[in-house]
C-alpha cells in the first residue's frame, strides 16, 4: 500500500504538535533555569562568611544577612509548632471524627476556600488581630501566628491526604484487639500516615519560609541591627531583607538580593530533600 | 504494637455498640471525650479564621465608608488618599490588577494547555513522572525572587525589544508571574484530560479523525469543564498575588492599559502602605482593609466559580 500525501502531510503535522506541547513544558523550566543561573552568578561575588554573618548596612559592600537569616529559622519553627499540632488535629477529627457529618463536611469548604485567601489578606487578619487587638505589636509570635494561619490549609489538606492513605481493615484490626478509638489512632493509624504528614507539613513550612506580603503587613522590619530576643522581639526575615534591597535605588543592592535569593532557595531546596529523605526512610521501614 | 489498656474494669456503657466498636464501649470515658473534642477544636479553628478574616475586613471598610463616600470609591478615577489632595477612587488599583492579570494568563494559558496536553496525550508514564514534578517548582519559587527576575533580568532584556518600556512595568511583571502559575492551569487541565474515556478518543480514530484534530476538536471541548476550572483558579491567584507586583510593576496608581506603564495593583498598594508607617485608625490606615476587602470579593468570586467547576470534573 502507498501512503498517501495527505496522509504524510498528517504525519509530519502531528510531529510537529508533539514538539510544540513538548516546548510548553521544557521553554518555562528552560526560563526559570535562566533567571536562576543569572542570579547565581551575580549573587555568588558577594556570598561569603561575612555576607552570612554581618548586619545590614548601608554600604552594599558590608551589609550582612545574619538578622534575616536568624528571623527566618526562630519564625518558621514557631510557625511549624503553633500550624502543625492544630492543622495535624483537625485532620485528624476530619478523616477519623467526622465522617459523614455535616460540620466536617462544613469545614472542608472552609479550608478549601481558605487555601484561596490571598496571602496578604492574612496579613491583614494578623495586623489587626494579632498585631493591634492582642497588643503583641510587631512582634515574632505575631508574625508566627498569621504565617501558622496562613499554612494551616495545606498542613491539614496533606495531613488528612496520608491519614486516608491508611487501609481501614488496620483501625477494624484495632478495634478487634480491644483497643479503644484514641488507642487505635495514636498507636496505629498516625504511626502509618507518619512519613505522609511529615513530608506534607515540611512541604508546607517551606513554603512558609519564602512567604513575604503577610509579614510586610503585619510589620517585620527591613532594618535590623540585631537578632531577635524572643518571641516578644521585633523581627525580620530573608524575603523582606530581599525586598529591601531590591527596592534600594543604588543598583549594587541588587548584587545583594540575589546573593540573598541563594541563600534562601538553598534553605528551600535543603528543607524539601529532608522532606524526600524523611519520606523515603519511613516508607522503606513499613514495607 | 499496642500496650494494654490503661483503662481498669470493662464498663459496659453500651454507646453505638457497632460490630467495629465492640471494645470502644469499655473506654468510652472522659479522656476519650476529651481528646474528641480537643481534635474538633483544631477543626472549628479554621471556620474562626474565616470569620476573622470577614470580620476585620467588615469592620473597617464600614468606618471607611463612614468618612469617604462609596459613590467615590467606585465612581472616581483618581487614587491618591497618600497625598494631601486625597481622592479615593480605587479604578487605578483595579486596572493595574487586571493589567497583570491578563499578561499573566495570556502567558499561562496557552503554554498550560499545551504542557497539559503533552503530559496527558503524549508523555510516556516515565517522562511524565519527571516533567510534572519539575513543572510544579515552577509555583513553588518564592514570589519574592521571581520579583527580583523581573525587574533586575526580564525588564534590561525586554527594553532591548520593547520601545518606552519604563523601568517599573506591568508588561515584565506580568510575564514572570505567566510562568510562575502555568502549573495551576497545566495541573487541573492535565487531570480534566486523563479523567476522558478512552472511548471517545477510540471512536475519532475510527471515524478516521487525526489525532491532532482528535485532541482539539474532540478532547479538548470535553475536557471544558476542568480548564475552565483551572483558568479561573489562575486567574484568582494572579489577583492575588503580591511580591512580583510589588517589585517591578511599580507604585504608581495609573489608570492605563498600556502594559509598557508603570501600574500599582490593590496588592502592591497594601504592601506600600505597609513599609510605611502610617498610624492605626487614620483613613489611611484604613484604605488597606477597603482595598483588601475588595481584593477578597474579586478573588472569592473567581475561587467559587472556579469550585464549582472542578466538582463537575470529579462527578462526570
Amino acid at each position: 500500500m502507498k501512503i498517501s500525501t495527505a496522509d504524510a502531510n498528517h504525519r509530519w503535522g502531528e510531529q510537529l504538535f508533539r514538539y510544540l506541547c513538548m516546548a510548553a513544558v521544557l521553554i518555562p523550566l528552560l526560563i526559570l533555569g535562566i533567571l536562576v543561573l543569572d542570579t547565581f552568578i551575580d549573587g555568588l561575588e558577594r556570598l561569603s562568611w561575612e555576607f552570612l554573618s554581618s548586619f545590614p548596612s548601608r554600604i552594599a559592600m558590608r551589609a550582612g544577612f545574619w538578622p534575616a537569616l536568624v528571623g527566618s529559622i526562630y519564625l518558621i519553627g514557631l510557625t511549624a509548632l503553633i500550624a502543625i499540632p492544630v492543622g495535624v488535629g483537625a485532620a485528624i477529627y476530619l478523616n477519623e471524627y467526622g465522617e459523614q457529618h455535616w460540620f466536617a463536611d462544613f469545614i472542608e469548604i472552609n479550608i478549601a476556600n481558605l487555601a484561596g485567601v490571598p496571602s496578604v489578606i492574612y496579613g491583614l487578619l494578623g495586623l489587626e488581630l494579632f498585631v493591634r487587638a492582642s497588643g503583641m505589636g510587631r512582634s515574632l509570635l505575631a508574625g508566627a501566628l498569621t504565617l501558622a494561619l496562613l499554612i494551616l490549609p495545606i498542613v491539614i489538606l496533606a495531613s488528612r491526604e496520608a491519614l486516608r492513605s491508611v487501609p481501614d481493615s488496620l483501625r477494624s484490626a484495632s478495634y478487634g484487639l480491644g483497643a479503644t478509638k484514641w488507642q487505635t489512632i495514636r498507636q496505629v493509624v498516625l504511626p502509618m500516615a507518619l512519613p505522609g504528614i511529615l513530608t506534607g507539613t515540611i512541604l508546607s513550612v517551606s513554603r512558609a519560609i519564602g512567604e513575604t506580603a503577610p509579614l510586610i503587613v503585619v510589620g517585620a522590619l527591613s532594618y535590623m541591627t540585631f537578632v531577635p530576643s524572643g518571641i516578644h522581639s521585633e523581627f525580620t526575615v530573608m524575603p523582606i531583607q530581599i525586598y529591601d534591597w531590591v527596592t534600594r535605588p543604588q543598583e549594587e543592592f541588587l548584587i545583594n538580593a540575589a546573593a540573598g535569593i541563594i541563600v534562601l532557595l538553598m534553605t528551600m531546596l535543603l528543607l524539601n530533600a529532608l522532606a524526600i529523605v524523611l519520606r523515603n526512610h519511613y516508607q522503606n521501614r513499613f514495607r | 504494637m499496642l500496650t494494654p489498656s490503661p483503662q481498669p474494669s470493662p464498663r459496659s456503657s453500651g454507646k453505638d455498640r457497632g460490630l467495629a466498636d465492640l471494645s470502644g464501649a469499655r473506654a468510652s470515658g472522659w479522656s476519650e471525650r476529651l481528646i474528641e473534642v480537643v481534635l474538633w477544636t483544631c477543626g472549628a479553628l479554621s471556620i474562626l479564621v474565616t470569620l476573622g478574616i470577614l470580620y476585620v475586613l467588615a469592620v473597617q471598610t464600614f468606618a471607611f465608608f463612614s468618612e469617604v463616600s462609596i459613590l467615590d470609591y467606585v465612581g472616581d478615577t483618581q487614587w491618591t488618599p497618600l497625598f494631601a489632595d486625597s481622592r479615593f477612587g480605587v479604578w487605578p488599583l483595579v486596572s493595574g490588577t487586571m493589567l497583570t492579570t491578563t499578561i499573566a494568563i495570556a502567558v499561562a494559558l496557552p503554554f498550560g494547555l499545551l504542557a497539559a496536553i503533552y503530559l496527558s496525550e503524549f508523555a510516556t508514564d516515565r517522562t511524565r513522572s519527571i516533567f510534572k514534578p519539575m513543572l510544579e517548582i515552577l509555583a513553588g519559587v518564592p514570589t519574592i525572587v521571581y520579583g527580583y527576575f523581573a525587574l533586575a533580568t526580564v525588564t534590561p532584556v525586554l527594553q532591548l525589544f520593547v520601545p518606552g518600556l519604563q523601568g517599573f512595568n506591568a508588561l515584565s511583571a506580568g510575564l514572570v508571574m505567566g510562568i510562575m502559575i502555568i502549573p495551576m492551569i497545566s495541573s487541573l487541565s492535565e487531570d480534566a484530560l486523563s479523567s476522558l474515556p478512552d472511548q471517545l478518543r477510540e471512536s475519532a480514530y475510527v471515524l478516521g479523525i487525526n489525532p491532532v484534530k482528535t485532541i482539539l476538536f474532540i478532547s479538548l471541548p470535553a475536557a471544558r469543564s476542568g480548564i475552565v476550572a483551572a483558568v479561573t483558579l489562575a486567574i484568582s491567584r494572579a489577583i492575588g498575588e503580591t511580591m512580583i507586583v510589588a517589585v517591578a510593576a511599580g507604585q504608581m496608581a495609573n489608570l492605563t492599559m498600556d502594559p509598557r506603564d508603570s501600574v500599582q495593583t490593590m496588592t502592591a498598594y497594601i504592601v506600600q502602605v505597609s513599609m510605611g508607617d502610617v498610624p492605626t485608625g487614620t483613613i489611611e490606615y484604613r484604605t488597606i482593609f477597603v482595598v483588601g476587602a475588595t481584593l477578597f470579593a474579586m478573588t472569592f468570586t473567581m475561587n467559587l466559580i472556579g469550585q464549582r467547576f472542578a466538582r463537575k470534573v470529579r462527578h462526570q
